[in-house]
């Protein structure tokens, strides 16, 4: 993977990935050359957002509209936090736009600040590439009258520390680990004080958004998943990178025509980053939207793709998968430690050929029963890896890799 | 009347599965679930409440 190449999917025009930032950071004079800081109205962005169906670009994909309004309804003083802690392994989208184009976010972060009336904001990383870059643009800002300071706060990466709860309780200097909810950030979070924490293509996005308007933000993609989204394609495909694409093309057209296609055959997707479990080759005929993602028992999550090769073990693929969901665990909850050894353990049995008979049944039930169950959604992770696996294993062996031709 | 079962403070003693069956169950891995989204019957405030007063970790919020 070449963290910082981008590209566009080709003859769209693209929001995100403009001018030369696929292979190079914008100058903050070519940004504001885009427009970006130009000044724009923002009493009724939260509305337009609303229009646009903006989706959190994060991997849960809830309407943005909700998450804003619901701090701009919550007592003053509000804060707002643009969270760049990339925590999923196969993505390196928001890396890419905190590297290449860290003033889109900035921009957002002021938009947003200025929306639900929040007089603090942050900027949340841990890659050290973004921490330099957001830096740099963070120094060179341009002065705009009425906006508010904008902190960095550095955290230790890790998965879960990338989770909204864990990130407030990070800036509130404890660590970087999920708490229980209810409160949610929106409610209670910075301080105590409702707390917009935004993905950082969200904020981009939104930004495009108020300069561009919603019906233009709607003119790509489908109408149930409008615009376009920033996607991480990795894997056994011919040139991994980042891609802006519309919604509404199959995740094969995807590959196809943005990252060259297949470089090994195919024996399996992991779509939605590592989050959504795993899949077989059908999902290549999946339609790149929320709800067909969804049916297709996979989903959208924060866009990464991972091409598993004809000669990948599925089994052994899995059970590595597994494995990293016990080591990643903040081990704070009794059923997240106990469940992600479970399923980790039976699927190493099972990668080995030596699994109990109920293996299988014991994979799907915790696809199932362990859904929900933690303070945050680490454990449905390992628990939607086993669900799927399960199915597709049992599914008359449609696993049987295809090689490339 | 909504209850809220704290994950992290949960140590799996069980007491409200035995108080509050209707509500709370004791997984396979030794801890406490919901059986539901947390709204509770009017029939069962009572015993939710039992169930939240008894949990020693405190892992049991109600509202309402």
């Amino acid at each position: 993977m070449t963290e910082h190449f981008a590209d566009v999917y080709p003859g769209l025009t693209p929001r995100l990935v403009i001018g030369k930032s696929g292979s190079r950071s914008l100058s903050l004079r070519e940004e504001i050359a885009a427009g970006t800081y130009a000044p724009v109205a923002t009493g009724a962005l939260i509305d337009q957002l609303e229009q646009a169906d903006l989706r959190g670009r994060g991997g849960s994909g809830f309407p943005a509209h909700r998450k804003w309004r619901a701090v701009r309804d919550g007592a003053a003083p509000r804060v707002v936090v643009a969270n760049g802690e990339e925590g999923e392994p196969s993505s390196f989208k928001d890396r890419w736009l905190l590297t290449n184009r860290p003033h889109a976010v900035i921009d957002g972060l002021l938009l947003a600040a200025a929306a639900v009336g929040a007089d603090r904001a942050v900027i949340y990383l841990s890659h050290p590439e973004t921490v330099s870059s957001v830096r740099q643009a963070l120094v060179e800002l341009p002065s705009i009258p009425g906006r508010v300071e904008v902190e960095l706060h550095v955290v230790q990466h890790r998965y879960v520390a990338g989770e909204e709860s864990a990130v407030c309780r990070s800036i509130n200097g404890g660590p970087a680990l999920p708490l229980a909810k209810p409160p949610r950030p929106f409610e209670c979070g910075v301080d105590g004080h409702p707390t917009l924490v935004s993905n950082v293509e969200t904020l981009a996005q939104a930004a495009w958004i108020a300069r561009n308007g919603a019906d233009a933000y709607r003119a790509l993609g489908t109408s149930a998943s409008p615009g376009t989204m920033l996607v991480t394609l990795g894997g056994a495909c011919r040139r991994p990178g980042v891609y802006e694409v519309p919604y509404g093309l199959t995740l094969g057209q995807l590959i196809e025509d943005c990252a060259g296609g297949l470089s090994n055959g195919i024996g399996g997707v992991l779509a939605g980053g590592w989050f959504m479990g795993v899949a077989d080759a059908s999902l290549l005929e999946a339609t790149w939207c929320y709800d067909a993602m969804r049916a297709a028992g996979s989903g959208v999550g924060c866009g990464a793709v991972t091409v598993l090769g004809h000669d990948e073990r599925i089994e052994e693929v899995v059970a590595r998968l597994a494995r990293w969901y016990v080591e990643e665990s903040a081990q704070q909850c009794g059923v997240c430690v106990k469940g992600t050894v479970a399923i980790a353990d039976t699927l190493e049995l099972f990668s080995r050929g030596s699994a109990e008979p109920d293996a299988l049944a014991k994979l799907a039930r915790w696809g199932t029963t362990l859904q929900g169950r933690g303070a945050c959604a680490f454990l449905d992770g390992a628990a939607n890896l086993a669900g799927t696996f399960s199915k597709i294993i049992t599914s008359d062996r449609t696993m049987q890799p295809v090689a490339v031709e | 009347m909504k209850v809220f079962l704290d994950p992290i403070k949960c140590s799996g003693y069980g007491a409200c599965a035995d108080i509050c069956p209707s509500l709370f169950a004791i997984d396979e891995f030794g801890f406490a679930q919901l059986l539901s989204d947390g709204v509770v019957a009017a029939s069962d405030e009572d015993s939710a409440r039992n169930a939240a007063v008894s949990c020693a970790e405190n892992a049991i919020k109600i509202e309402g």
